[in-house]
This record gives C-alpha cells, structure tokens and sequence, in this order.
C-alpha cells in the first residue's frame, strides 16, 4: 500500500489508540495538491487527534503518512515543517513573550543558514537574511491585515487577531500544506468571512489548505472536499455539498433516529 | 592612590565581573527554557581542568584559558543525550545530582588535592583580562539574541510545541545551549582559579549553583545585562552588609523568593527588540 502518485498528502491504515480509546481508526484518506480541503466531523471524531498525527506531534499506533510522495511517518515535527508543512492550533499557540512581528518572523526560522559567527559579526549573508525575512514577515502581516500592529507585544492583540497572526506565522514560509485548526472559532461573522477570504489566497498563492472546521457555512462556500470523521472512522470524503446529503453523516450528526424520521 | 584600591579591592572586582560570566552561563540556558542548576559543576570543571593544566602540565595561560572550556563542553555532551529529554524541575534535579557526583569526585581524587583543593595556581587572571572576556559575552550573546537563532531560543523558551511545528529542532538546540552556557561558565572557572590562586571542592557544590541563578533571577533574562546586573549587586552586597554576612544564604533565598513573588521578569524586564 503504497502512497498514491501526485498526492498533496496521503493516509494509510493510520491509527491512535489511546488507553482503550481509538481516536483515529485505520483511516485511508488522499488529498489532492492545490485547493482547500474541510476535515468536520462532530466532537471527539479524532479531528485535532489526525492533525497531530499528520504534523508530528502524536505518533501513529499503526499506519503511514506521506507529505508529497515522501513517507514522514517516523519524521520529527520539525523535518516536517522542513519538508513544507505548517499548521495552527486550535488553542493558538503563540510566543507571548514576543511581538507580533517577532512571533511572523520565527515561521522562517528554517530559512536562516547564517552561522553563529556570521550573525555575531553582522557578514552580508545575515544581513541578506534579516532583510529578507523582515519583507516576508511584513508581507504576511500586511496579508492577514496585522502589519499596523507589528509592534505590539503578541498577547496585547485581541483574540481574533491572535488567530491571524498564528496563520501569519504559519504561511510565511509558503508552506506546500497548511493545516488550519478551527481558524475561525472565535471570531465573528464579518471576521469569518474576512478568513474565508484570506484562505481563498493563500490556497490561490499555491498553498494547499486542510482545515478543521465547526462552522458547516464556511465550510460549505470554501471547500473543494469535505472529509467527515467520526469516532476515528473515515465516514465520507467527496465535494462538500454531497456531504449534506450522505445518511451516514446526517446520522452521525443528528443521531440515527432523528435521520431516519427527517429522511 | 589606585593601587590602593586595586590591592584592597582587587578580589572583589574580580569576583564581580567572574561571578557576571557565571550569570551569562545561566542566562544562555533559561533563554532557551531550561533549568539547569549545574552551573557550579560546569565551572568547577573548568576550574579544575585548567588548574590542573597549570600546575601539572605547565602550560602557558594563554592556551589554558581557551582549554578550560574543552572539559565543561565534553561534560555537556556527554550528559546532555539522556539529561536534556528532560524539562522543567527533572532538569533542575538531574543537574543538582551531576554537580554532586563531581563534587564527590574532586573530594576523592588525589590529583585534585582532596578536601584541601589545589593552591599555589598562577595569578595570570587580572581585571584587565575578565572584564575583557566578559565585554565579548555580552557583545555575542546581545548579538545573537538578535537573529534567527535568538527568536528560535525565545520560542522554545516560550511554546515547545509550537517552536517544533515552526522547525525549530529542540534536541540540536538545547545541547547548543548547553554547551555554550557550559563553555562559559568553564572560562569563569578557569578565571577564578587563575585569579585567586586556590580552589576547593566546597565552591562548586550546591550552594553556589543556587546563588548563580539567583544571580540571573534577580537581573532578569529578558537581554544578557540582566543577569550582569543582578550578578553584580548580589557580589557587592554582602561587602556592604558585612554584619549579616553569615545570612548569605538566607539574603539569597529571599531574593530568589522575592524576585519570583514581586519581579517576574527581574530587574531588568524590557526586552530588546529582535525584529
């Protein structure tokens, strides 16, 4: 079983179990390169479980992961994000201790090769480095709409722009995939649609986007495919609107009594 | 005139600027978000190693120096593979337990001179000389704190999680650090010994590893001039407060407890701005 050709991201037999607890259940799933794929599900379908999975953070109790054809399954989070790999979280993780220009700038930190002499001395090539870095992170702020509060220590900004500024980080390095975690808990809904936007870019920027997401309307307007987990199982994987339609995930939303009596 | 001050307070000024390379040492590694408290044994190494250097081998001050840091260092590796998977207070306990096998060690062994330590080291460490040495920390650490190698040391320190999902290898990174930090507190053993001529067992216990992250705590870690700052008040007070100097322990304890109660971020809290 290997990984399918001319996939963005490829699952085999991937499963975690968790003292007596499958979170995610031999899944076999493809993404394609390009576009924004949904992963919804209701809660404790092993969503944010596959995420941690697929970045490193969780190793697999059986099963394979392969980033572009290439197998990661035994790679170290940051081989990973070496590999073109960036994600957020759905408790955002941010670097509280930061600005919000420090916390962008750190999502190039695998692009810096200047030795410790090299930035001790301020040579050319760390020179090159900083300025470089500082376009690309002033660019992704100004993307998500934060390069006016680049000076601001990180934990100053609201809750909202905690989460765009995690995505700032997190695209800075155009990464080949990016998981978004819940991007848009939290906000509003012009905030909401602000998001959808941004990830219309970044996806159009040559980003492949996997996002988790609650929000059915964002997801339906955004998605080329919708995969749906429940309990740790692969339940539907298609175009978002049939999604709607397939009783196995009406039933595994709204229980299987209330499906068959609406159906 | 000068001379005056020089030979009635030439220890002193010493120990303030050796005692500043000690708070560097623990800086380099809280930077990054480790606990280390085998700072002392570090130095002790150092100090040992190069003492040893000079009296038995021979050698000139100017290669001893630069080898005192080559024990620490090896020390580092060699205890950095199964200590360094450790984080937070297992750290901190792991690095008490090292600096006491040392201390058992320097006591038992008759090369180091036992209890009794070793004495009659060259005086080839002047003011001149430390305060050069710790001139240049504080420029390449100041330096560092500035690139991409400082925000990824911050990052660890702040989210470990999110500092490997930006890449940053936390293994590589930390053994870097402490070796770095280990490095320098060997050069200040090697310094101190080469400037108070004797050495003992009895200055790289436990004691010690506590005042140095008082040093470091008091100053604050948010730029290196913190723990420089709270390395030289915490050197200069017991001068002041002579009648009390029995309570050395004590003042230090209060300060650490005080300093986590009242001043998170130490004396210094404003970080440099590293973008």
């Amino acid at each position: 079983m290997g990984a399918q050709a001319g996939m963005m991201l490829s699952l085999r037999g991937l499963s975690r179990r968790y003292a007596g607890v499958v979170a995610v259940d031999a899944v076999d799933l493809d993404w394609p390169e390009g576009g924004v794929h949904a992963l919804i599900g209701p809660n404790g379908a092993g969503k944010t479980t596959l995420f941690n999975l697929i970045s490193g953070l969780v190793p697999p109790s059986a099963g394979s992961i392969a980033l572009g054809g290439t197998d990661i399954t035994r790679l170290r989070p940051d081989r990973r994000a070496a590999l073109g790999l960036a994600r957020t979280f759905q408790n955002i993780r941010l670097f509280g201790a930061m600005t919000v220009r420090e916390n962008a700038m750190t999502g190039l930190h695998l692009a810096a090769r200047a030795s410790v002499a090299e930035v001790v001395l301020r040579l050319p090539r760390f020179r090159r480095e900083e300025a470089a870095v500082r376009a690309a992170t002033d660019a992704a702020l100004e993307r998500v709409g934060l390069l006016d509060r680049a000076d601001l220590r990180a934990t100053a900004l609201a809750y909202g722009d905690q989460r765009r500024l995690e995505i700032a980080r997190a695209i800075v390095g155009s990464p080949r995939l990016l998981l978004l975690d819940e991007p848009a808990a939290g906000m509003n809904p012009v905030e909401t649609r602000a998001l959808a936007a941004l990830v219309r870019v970044i996806a159009a920027n040559g980003t492949t986007v996997l996002l988790v997401e609650h929000d059915m309307r964002f997801v339906m307007d955004l998605a080329d495919t919708a995969t749906v987990l429940s309990f740790g199982r692969r339940l539907f994987h298609g175009p978002p609107q049939e999604a709607r339609r397939d009783r196995g995930v009406v039933e595994a939303y709204l229980g299987a009594k209330l499906a068959a009596r609406l159906a | 005139m000068f001379d005056d001050v020089l030979f009635t307070y030439g220890t002193l000024i010493d120990s303030v600027g050796i005692n500043a390379l000690l708070a560097l040492s623990m800086y380099v590694v809280l930077a990054a978000g480790l606990l280390s408290l085998g700072q002392a044994a570090f130095m002790g190494l150092g100090a040992y190693s190069s003492a040893l250097m000079s009296l038995q081998l021979g050698w000139p001050f100017w290669l001893v120096l630069p080898a005192s840091c080559a024990a620490p260092v090896a020390f580092a590796l060699l205890v950095g593979g199964p200590t360094l998977r450790l984080s937070g207070v297992y750290l901190a306990i792991a690095t008490i337990g090292l600096g006491e096998v040392l201390r058992a060690v320097w006591i038992n062994l008759d090369i180091t001179g036992g209890a009794m330590g070793l004495s009659g080291i060259p005086e080839a460490a002047g003011p001149g000389l430390i305060y050069g040495l710790l001139a240049a920390a504080l420029f390449v650490l100041w330096r560092i704190g500035r690139s991409s190698i400082g925000r990824a040391m911050e990052a660890l320190r702040g989210d470990e999680v999110a500092a490997q999902v930006i890449g940053v290898d936390i293994a590589r990174t930390r053994l870097a650090v402490l070796c770095a930090s280990a490095a320098l507190a060997g050069l200040a053993g090697c310094l101190d010994a080469h400037s108070t001529s004797f050495i003992g067992p009895a200055q790289y216990g436990f004691e010690p590893a506590v005042t140095i992250l008082s040093f470091a705590l008091l100053g604050g870690i948010a730029t290196p001039f913190g723990p420089v700052l709270g390395a030289t008040i915490l050197t200069l007070l017991p001068e002041l407060l002579r009648g009390v100097a029995d309570l050395r322990m004590v003042v230090n304890g209060l300060i650490i407890v005080a300093s986590v109660l009242f001043l998170p971020s130490g004396l210094l809290p404003w970080a440099r701005r590293r973008a």
